[in-house]
């Protein structure tokens, strides 16, 4: 099966890298996370409900809507920051990229590792821009949430056409499809990763591959 | 068809897009109350959260829905819109946006109604909460409050776009197939906002100077169908009545413009779309065709229409407005009131006064006496009964109309109205924009205009002997300050260019100092 991969760009300001992935990022996994799943005998299952939570943005005018749990929020802002501080150090021109990947896991006999087959990845351009003083920062303020907005229409777009979708697992084989670790929601199997872009302009000259949900270490 | 379709699929789809229909209205108008939303998600499903979303229903809303549904369901040319629109405290409303479910006759008959059908509708219950944060009339109803509220509606059948202006946008939120047809969820929204950003949504204070629509009538509101979002906690009454916009008529001209109130007027002209109702747009400036010559004009800060002098015009919706009368016959008006410069032009004193005279009396004016004409013609309208001669008050435009003097002489006495009769007119000019030429020599009044002294408002003559005019005049040229003053006896300019090279010598032997000094301020 082919995994689905789409890119958004942003440019940002440094102090609003943060928010602006954290609006992507939730915005996302909004639509890729469900309740929690109850198994019944009969092979049956029923699902939990999901809250959702209007959080604004202090540096793009901008509001997102997030899943309403703790623990995800706190996995997502880790990687994020993760990821700002690494373009902050990088001394690169201020461009990385963060992705979020969906995968399936399937399992392979032993010695083999468990396979790892992404279905659906989100490659989230980031351009950091200096601005000079506080008019331009207001105008990019708006322009940004204006971007972002954008973003979230394209994200929409992408998820409502109703491509692939790993099936409902069984009760034996749902850690293979989602993230049940978390105990108000229920991602679908996810990672974070990012890279930053050397200022030349090639593909990874410092590859920094963080492993925020990492089931597969052995 | 719905034959492939068993009862119980087809029986769980309507139950589907029943609820569905009722949890997005509730999802857009929960959008646009101007709070932040927040539910809380749940480990243990509690059965009664559809489409495992966990979506507040606000009574007042479902009941509306429910209302306008009528016990059908959106369907194939039967189209289920949300309307959202925003009014201004003075009654002016403007369309914003409309979110459409809609279905279309594209059939997915091998979709499964319980699971996938229930899933993607979920999907599209969570991109709708996305998206209802995106659009541009998010940000407007988080600012709404004193100035202007929003207010939805729910219909159902044709779409109806018109009111959203020229360009406006469409964004398509999802669609989901279904056996019976394919679920379209989308938003028009309004782009041409340029009006609204204009406007500030901040309170300036009134000009100085009457405030046009400072006694009109409520507007007429046909938005009765409309509803506010703003929710009352359960146990509140639930009537759909405006809260709050009641409360808000006292006319702040301010809502949303740092225009003087001319300026709101001529701009919120411009606001009227045509769906709105007959505006009567031509008004201000038929009126301003048929004015008398002596119009003031009132400058705006960015140059606004003429008005009508000072007459409150009608305010907002045109229908129930009140038409202003403009003024007639030739009463003349010299000086202006202080807050508005004018260009007062005059007529020739040829022109008889042949019409009807009008006494006007403004607010805080003395009572005109034959020999001194000192009361500056303020607007306002004060018609005669012609019948018994008494001037009465009869309008109501005056502003501080208790204050105005309600005894007046009888007509046949009264100078304003028959002035009496001068020999020879002088100069038109001389009466007008120089009557303050000197307080009591206005001379021999003219048939056509009277003399009357500039007496600016709530200034009092009993401190100064001298009133404002005078005080200007007198001290127009005053005499130069004496430290700036060149004394005659000063060198001219050949010497001191022949004193410059002394001077220089000295400085360059004093250059130690002057480098030292620099020093120091380094």
């Amino acid at each position: 099966m082919n995994c689905r991969s789409e890119v958004l760009e942003v440019s940002v300001e440094g102090r609003q890298v943060d928010e602006a992935m954290l609006a992507l990022l939730h915005t996302i996994l909004l639509h890729r996370s469900t309740g929690k799943f109850h198994y019944k005998k009969e092979g049956t299952y029923s699902i939990g409900t999901v809250g959702t939570q209007d959080v604004d943005c202090d540096f793009i005018d901008f509001t997102f809507v997030r899943v309403s749990s703790d623990e995800l929020d706190r996995v997502i802002r880790k990687a994020v920051a993760e990821f700002k501080d690494a373009l902050g150090n990088s001394g690169s021109d201020g461009m990385g990229q963060i992705s979020l990947e969906f995968y399936q896991k399937k399992k392979s006999r032993w010695p083999f590792s468990d396979e790892c087959i992404p279905w659906e990845v989100w490659s989230i351009k980031v351009n950091v821009v200096n601005l000079a003083n506080e008019q331009e920062r207001q105008i990019c303020r708006e322009k940004v949430g204006e971007k972002l907005g954008e973003k979230v229409i394209n994200i929409v777009e992408v998820i409502n056409r109703h491509e692939y979708l790993p099936k409902m697992p069984t009760q034996s084989e749902v850690d293979n499809v989602f993230d049940t670790s978390l105990k108000d929601v229920q991602p679908y199997l996810y990672k974070i990763t990012f890279q930053i872009t050397d200022s030349l302009g090639t593909s990874v000259s410092t590859t920094m591959r963080r492993l925020i949900k990492d089931t597969l270490a052995l | 068809m719905d034959s492939d379709l068993s009862p119980q699929d087809k029986k769980d789809l309507d139950k589907f897009i029943k609820f569905f229909a009722l949890k997005t209205v509730q999802v857009i108008v929960q959008a646009r109350l101007g709070e932040k939303i927040s539910t809380c998600s749940s480990s243990s499903p509690t059965g009664s959260d559809w489409f495992n979303l966990a979506i507040k229903d606000i009574p007042e809303v479902t009941h509306e829905a429910k209302k306008a549904l009528a016990g059908q369901l959106p369907g194939i040319g039967r189209s289920m819109c949300v309307e959202i629109s925003l009014k201004t405290s003075e009654g002016d409303s403007m369309e914003l946006e409309t979110w459409c479910l809609e279905m279309n006759e594209k059939c997915d008959k091998d979709i499964k109604v319980s699971y996938t059908v229930y899933n993607r509708l979920s999907l599209l219950l969570k991109s709708l909460l996305a998206i209802t944060r995106v659009t541009p009339a998010y940000k407007l109803s988080r600012k709404q409050g004193h100035d202007y509220v929003i207010l939805y509606r729910i219909y159902f059948g044709d779409v109806q776009l018109t009111g959203l202006g020229e360009g406006f946008q469409t964004v398509r939120v999802g669609i989901v197939g279904t056996p019976i047809g394919t679920i379209t969820l989308s938003c028009a929204y309004r782009t041409n906002l340029a009006l609204m950003s204009s406007r500030q949504f901040e309170r300036t204070g009134p000009i100085m100077g009457i405030i046009i629509d400072h006694f009109v009538e409520r507007p007429f509101t046909n938005m009765a169908h409309m509803h506010p979002c703003s929710y009352r906690a359960p146990g509140e009454d639930e009537g759909g009545t405006y809260a709050g916009i009641e409360d808000s008529q006292e006319v702040c001209t301010t809502s949303f413009s740092t225009s003087p109130p001319s300026q709101l007027y001529s701009s919120r002209l411009s606001y009227q779309t045509p769906g709105l109702g007959t505006v009567d747009v031509c008004h201000p400036t038929a009126c301003t065709a048929a004015a008398h010559p002596h119009q003031m004009v009132v400058p705006g800060k960015e140059g606004g229409v003429p008005q009508v002098p000072a007459q409150p015009t009608h305010g907002t919706a045109a229908e129930h407005g009140r038409i202003p009368s403009c003024p007639t016959g030739q009463s003349p008006q010299p000086a202006p009131p202080t807050s508005c410069s004018s260009e007062v032009k005059t007529v020739s004193p040829s022109d008889a006064l042949e019409t009807t005279f009008t006494r006007k009396v403004g607010a805080f004016v003395n009572k005109a006496t034959t020999q001194n004409f000192q009361q500056p013609l303020l607007q306002s309208s004060v018609s005669h009964d012609a019948s018994d001669n008494n001037v009465t008050t009869t309008s109501l435009d005056l502003p501080f109309a208790a204050f105005a003097p309600r005894a007046y002489d009888l007509e046949e006495n009264d100078p304003m109205v028959h002035p009496p009769p001068s020999p020879a007119p002088s100069s038109p000019l001389q009466g007008s924009l120089h009557s303050n030429s000197s307080t009591h020599s206005v001379g021999q009044p003219q048939d056509d205009f009277v003399m009357v002294d500039f007496k600016p408002a709530f200034s009092k003559d009993d401190l100064l002997p001298m009133d404002l005019g005078t005080f200007y005049r007198e001290f127009q040229n005053p005499p130069q300050l004496a430290s700036l003053s060149i004394d005659v006896s000063a060198q001219s300019m050949a010497e001191d260019l022949d004193s410059l090279p002394e001077k220089l010598a000295i400085y360059e032997k004093n250059i130690d100092e002057f480098d030292a000094f620099v020093d120091t301020l380094q």
